[in-house]
């Protein structure tokens, strides 16, 4: 680990029109991390990832991207980060290509010449190739996902924030989903940041993950989940990474 | 009616042959023991089917006898199925409901709309005042906007609206020449009807009656496609990407419809003119050359000014306002057609208002 983390969350406290949800949230995560986010429903893990990347202003603390707090502001060019939303917000009133286009065009990123071929190699990338000319509403939930995961990567971004990509998608489309985001990590050294539910993509990709206690309104655990699993001093943490049904994937990550 | 009855420290509930009344769920049984059970027990008739509305009543019993403390001692439940006294167990964690809320009086409720009102004016301030500072970019050609969306929003708020505007100013034109006919037949001054569409449609009737068709139109959809995007969390996408959505969304279709709104003034105009043209020589003894030579007579240049500024304005009003409702839409479906009538209702409001205002502005300039 370097000693400069590309994100330092600051004991910030999170929440909606001054009310917290969460306080006391520390962690640093490091250049080429998956960093997950959980917690029980409500506990705001999604509020969280909101407050990361400037839809919602902090409470309390501060967070920082390689040292220097977040700059929304129109001088602030573009944004260090790729975010895809839970439903993927994809503009519905343009292609794929123009989706994954569009956020080069507003930020003059790369030649406007080697756009159109950037936005299809990031559609390969996702395994989208000749879909490029058809609107989200003609695409299933997985494609609709993975189109969004294109456009968050349009700007080449240093962290991708994932806001649970694996929700609505069937096991083996959620295994794929997990797959590409490990390739975008070890290809293209990115970091990820992570809210998810599923268990199986927890053990599979995350290497440390953040668990937010929705009743006590603080994080309880900061660790990697194999660790956690057996070591959490914390009864409901121990209890959340070891559900039943999911005994075989703990096995199958822990030494 | 169930029995009940106390033993000791036991209480014996007797669910009667016909089951229990549901009207009981909210109603319980008033002479409760107060503390001191430790045992429920429970007598159903035989092969007794348990459903619903006895777990709920058995669950709200449990809750009054073991009172609202969350230490309090445990009941045992008997003479029910195993799998209905899990289900007990699982109700008993659920919180007690909260007490209804007394209406807040009218004084507070005054006060509560007073305030939203006071944010709402405010947010619509700044989003007035986003769009006046993001219009050198757009001139520029600096503003974040595509070419697309420009060209549909352009399209959205002119061609699309034609026929619509030219039918409402062709019979408002008409409506008026024929009121105005029948009246002024009586007196001999038939012709006169000329002057009377002709001021009434230019500085009246085609700048209103063009913001209120387009309210409900181009207004309306306006809000409807932000607000649908606010849902689908297109607008937090944009704003992560950097891109402010009142410049990419709200700038152009208030430029687009301020400027387009004069254009389909003149065309009002011109419609509401050839309506009460053909009524006023169907109904009157007049030709269409004295028509045109009396409305040229009657129209001033300052009825033109006033109603192409009107227009000019109402349609930032729309845009402005169309959008604001999108934006502050929620996130559900319900939200959207909420942001779509509240759109249609703000801007009318707005429209008359506005020309009221500028009816009094005139009245003082003596224009």
């Amino acid at each position: 680990m370097t000693s400069q983390p590309r994100i330092r969350i600051d004991q910030a406290s999170i929440g909606y029109g001054g009310r917290a949800v969460q306080t006391g949230i520390a962690a640093d995560i490091a250049p080429g991390e998956i960093f997950a986010i959980v917690g029980d429903s409500g506990s705001g893990k999604s509020t969280l990832l909101k407050t990361m990347v400037g839809l919602l202003p902090i409470l309390k603390g501060n967070i920082q991207f390689d040292g220097q707090p977040l700059d929304m502001s129109d001088a602030g060019g573009p944004p260090p980060f790729g975010i895809l939303f839970q439903g993927g917000a994809l503009w519905s009133s343009m292609t794929l290509l123009e989706n994954v286009m569009m956020p080069m065009e507003m930020h003059d990123h790369a030649n406007p010449a080697a756009r159109e071929a950037l936005a299809r190699f990031k559609l390969a990338l996702v395994g989208l190739p000749g879909h490029e000319e058809r609107y989200p509403a003609d695409l299933s939930g997985g494609m609709r996902k993975r189109a969004a995961l294109a456009r968050a990567l349009a700007l080449d971004p240093s962290v991708l924030f994932l806001d649970e990509p694996s929700a609505g998608l069937d096991p083996l489309s959620s295994r794929r989903l997990d797959q590409l985001i490990l390739s975008l990590r070890d290809g293209l050294g990115i970091t990820v940041v992570i809210v998810t539910h599923e268990l199986e993509s927890l053990y599979s990709i995350a290497d440390r993950m953040l668990f937010l206690d929705g009743e006590l309104h603080h994080p309880t655990a900061l660790g990697a989940p194999s660790d956690l699993v057996h070591s959490s001093d914390n009864a409901k943490v121990r209890e959340f990474l070891t559900r039943k049904g999911m005994n075989c994937s703990i096995s199958e990550a822990t030494p | 009616m169930v029995d009940t009855r106390q033993d000791g420290d036991s209480l014996i509930l007797t669910i009667p042959a016909g089951g229990i009344d549901p009207a009981q769920l909210a109603a319980p049984p008033q002479t409760l023991p107060a503390g001191g059970i430790s045992t429920l027990q429970v007598k159903a008739p035989a092969g007794w089917k348990w459903g619903t509305v006895d777990a709920a009543f058995l669950a709200g019993l449990l809750r009054r006898l073991r009172g609202e403390e969350p230490d309090a001692p445990d009941i045992q439940v008997q003479g029910v199925p195993h799998d209905l006294a899990k289900l007990l167990e699982l109700a008993r964690s659920a919180p007690t409901p909260a007490e209804a809320k007394p209406r807040p009086g009218l004084r507070k409720r005054l006060g509560k709309a007073s305030l939203a009102q006071w944010y709402e004016s405010k947010a619509m301030m700044a989003l007035i005042g986003e769009v006046v500072r993001r219009l050198p970019r757009l001139f520029t050609g600096r503003a974040m906007v595509r070419r697309n969306e420009v060209m549909d929003v352009i399209a959205e708020s002119s061609t699309n609206a034609l026929i619509i505007v030219a039918i409402v100013n062709l019979l408002m034109g008409a409506i008026l020449a024929f009121v105005g006919a029948v009246q002024l037949k009586a007196f001999g001054a038939g012709l006169y009807v000329a002057d009377l569409v002709g001021i009434a449609s230019v500085r009246e009737l085609a700048p209103v009656m063009t913001a209120i068709v387009l309210a409900g139109r181009t207004g309306a959809s306006f809000a409807a496609r932000i607000a649908t995007m606010q849902g689908n969390e297109e607008i937090d996408a944009l704003t992560t990407l950097g891109v402010p959505p009142e410049e990419f969304l709200v700038l152009p279709r208030v430029v687009a419809l301020s400027l387009l709104m004069p254009l389909l003034y003149v065309y009002a105009c011109a419609l509401s003119l050839i309506g009460g043209l053909v009524v006023a020589i169907s109904m009157l003894d007049i030709t269409a050359t004295a028509y045109m030579v009396e409305t040229q007579a009657a129209i001033k240049s300052a009825n033109f000014y006033i109603g192409g500024l009107k227009s000019l304005v109402f349609g930032a009003m729309v845009a402005l306002i169309g959008c604001r409702c999108g934006l502050r839409a929620g996130r559900s479906a319900a939200d959207v057609g909420q942001a779509t009538t509240a759109a249609v209702v703000n801007a009318i409001v707005a429209i008359i208002a506005v020309d009221a205002l500028f009816a009094v502005c005139a009245n003082a300039l003596g224009i």
